[in-house]
């Protein structure tokens, strides 16, 4: 039924029809639901089944037990401080799980999704509807078609910023993110900065208040919690040692942070779904692991009396803050990796070395994911072009020297 | 003493970075960054020459510039205050180390030579050299810290060249909208690195 309402609306939508300019929205509709009936007409024909359609919706499954324990956890973590007695935002937010009747009791936890729901849904729908927005005038001005790609980035996007975020500034990030981050580039396939991560980079420099900090993490008034990776920039290793569920709760997600970034187990059950179907590389998520093991072992084995950052072990930067989320999603990015092998390893193991280096010694930000990533995208093209011309040298010599 | 040399190098070249934290040396940064090995190539002269005129201006301007410089000379001439005449002196001896280098590389690598064109002779106003040396009057450094600044920053400009030269040449098969192509993604690619190089602001060292 729904193929022969494509199908009538279709014509609308072809050349000379009503909606002429509209096509790629519709072309979009088209083919998320159904498999293009058309096929290449031209060489290079591929057997192979999979496309970026596959492979961008193999991401959006991994990134899912991610967004729904981050989800869970933005609404536990209000609710706890409600708990605790503090008082309730005024905003409609509140007003809509109070009209929904569930309450706010931490232990509940279906109050708790909800809660983070009215929180996370609002975040989602301004992000697609300005992302889709842009992409669609892309796509209709430049004729081409709008691709899944999108998809993901809608999706990492909300997952990056704290729940109490306002909503234009969602809305101006993602307008940088795609337009700036992406489409000038020539769209999909063509950025060199992972264009979810532009947008948060440009929240984070624009509008630092509301992004970073100790108050914006809980959506509650007045609440001022600190994410374990502040609280051990400020008061170093014993503030972390003081709770002895910390780990664990770090580890399973259950503290304070951006919407989808707390939870290293939810994490690990996308890496595991990402290489087993081979969408990312696996070598770039080892690598990154490894480098920020020797990083941090390294600077455990400095020192210092200053720094209460320097000393915090590997298995904690492990833990906390996006360390593991954006290890898993953003830095296997198979546009803004390397294409070689041998240059993926270097660039995840420069990125594990650079996000321990920025979070120890750089006071500014205790977060160094985001940039670190960032930077590592910027020099992705270096790393394969001297790698790709070490490797041409490397047969030269064996065959025609 | 080993420390300090390091970290104002680290600064030099990251933290501080000419191109992209200071935007100088844009003229040539924008122009010879389309193909690596020339980017290269670039960077590695602009560090050669800012190894060598950094120290040599420093010593220029303590021994004769700087106020009461020359009271070494003849103790008359103690008051004598001649830092007004500090950007000719600078561009003087920045000029003549781009010769040097120019006929160096004229006579052993004559591709390079031909690959950097005018941009070579440019070197010699290339705002990135002139700018380490007044943040070297305006800062106060050493001889030795001069030098150590000045190949920081030297591979600091390199690095930043290197990675939007390899930027470009992955774009080239790249559907830019028509007005972008050339200078304008360009100017949106250093736009992105700068932002990417922000990670590194705020260091203390």
């Amino acid at each position: 039924m729904l193929r022969k309402l494509l199908d009538k609306q279709g014509k609308a939508f072809e050349k000379g029809g009503k909606f002429e300019k509209l096509y790629p929205l519709y072309e979009a509709m088209d083919t998320f639901l159904y498999t293009p009936g058309d096929t290449a007409k031209k060489p290079s024909f591929v057997r192979d089944a999979v496309d970026l359609k596959r492979m961008m919706f193999t991401v959006v499954i991994a990134m899912t037990p991610a967004i729904l324990l981050g989800i869970y956890n933005a609404g536990l973590q209000a609710n706890m401080a409600i708990d605790a007695g503090l008082s309730q935002l005024d905003n409609w937010q509140m007003a809509l799980v109070q009209m929904l009747g569930i309450g706010f009791d931490p232990a509940n936890i279906i109050a708790c999704f909800v809660h983070g729901l009215v929180y996370y849904l609002p975040i989602l729908i301004v992000t697609f509807a300005v992302g889709g927005f842009w992409e669609v005038l892309f796509a209709a001005v430049r004729k081409h078609e709008v691709n899944e790609g999108f998809f993901v980035t809608g999706m990492l996007i909300p997952m990056l910023v704290p729940p109490t975020i306002p909503l234009w500034q969602v809305a101006v990030a993602t307008s940088f993110g795609i337009v700036i981050g992406k489409e000038v580039f020539g769209g999909v396939g063509f950025n060199i900065l992972n264009p979810a991560l532009t947008a948060r980079a440009f929240l984070f420099f624009a509008y630092p208040g509301e992004i970073s900090g100790n108050s914006v993490w809980v959506a509650v008034d007045g609440f001022s919690s600190a994410t374990p990776l502040a609280l051990a920039a400020e008061q170093g290793m014993s503030a972390l040692t003081q709770d002895p569920h910390l780990w664990y709760n770090a580890f399973m997600g259950y503290i304070p942070g951006s919407l989808g970034e707390t939870s290293v187990a939810a994490c690990l059950i996308g890496a595991f779904i990402l290489i087993v179907t081979g969408v990312a590389s696996w070598r770039i998520m080892l690598s990154v692991v490894i480098g920020a093991f020797a990083m941090s072992s390294l600077l455990n084995l400095v020192g210092s009396d200053t720094n209460p950052m320097m000393a915090v072990p590997f298995q904690w930067h492990l833990v906390v803050g996006g360390f593991a989320f954006g290890t898993v999603f953003m830095a296997t990015d198979p546009v803004t990796a390397p294409v070689s092998n041998t240059a993926r390893v270097i660039y995840g193991f420069l990125i594990g070395v650079l996000v321990i280096l920025v979070r120890s010694v750089n006071p500014a930000y205790p977060e160094g994911m985001m940039l670190s990533i960032l930077l590592m995208n910027v020099f992705a093209p270096l790393i394969d072009y001297y790698v790709v011309k070490a490797h041409k040298k490397k047969r030269m010599a064996r065959y025609v020297g | 003493m080993l420390e300090h040399y390091i970290s104002l190098s680290v600064k030099a070249v990251f933290i501080e970075n000419m191109a992209l934290a200071f935007f100088l040396g844009m003229c040539s940064f924008l122009a010879v960054s389309r193909k690596v090995d020339t980017a290269v190539g670039l960077g590695i002269a602009v560090t050669f020459v800012l190894t060598v005129t950094m120290p040599l201006n420093s010593i220029i301007y303590r021994a004769f510039l700087a106020s009461g410089a020359m009271a070494w000379i003849h103790p008359s001439l103690a008051n004598l205050d001649l830092s007004f005449l500090s950007f000719l002196t600078f561009i003087g001896t920045i000029a003549a180390v781009v010769q040097i280098v120019e006929m160096t590389l004229d006579k052993y690598v004559p591709v390079l030579y031909s690959a950097l064109g005018v941009f070579l002779p440019l070197i010699a106003v290339n705002c990135a050299i002139l700018g380490a040396s007044l943040f070297m009057v305006e800062r106060s450094y050493t001889p030795g810290e001069s030098l150590v600044f000045g190949f920081g920053s030297g591979i600091g400009w390199l690095l930043a060249i290197a990675a939007l030269a390899a930027i470009r040449e992955r774009l080239r098969f790249n559907n830019i909208p028509s007005g972008l192509r050339g200078l304008g993604i360009t100017f949106i690619i250093t736009g992105l690195m700068a932002i990417a190089f922000m990670a590194f602001a705020g260091i203390q060292l």
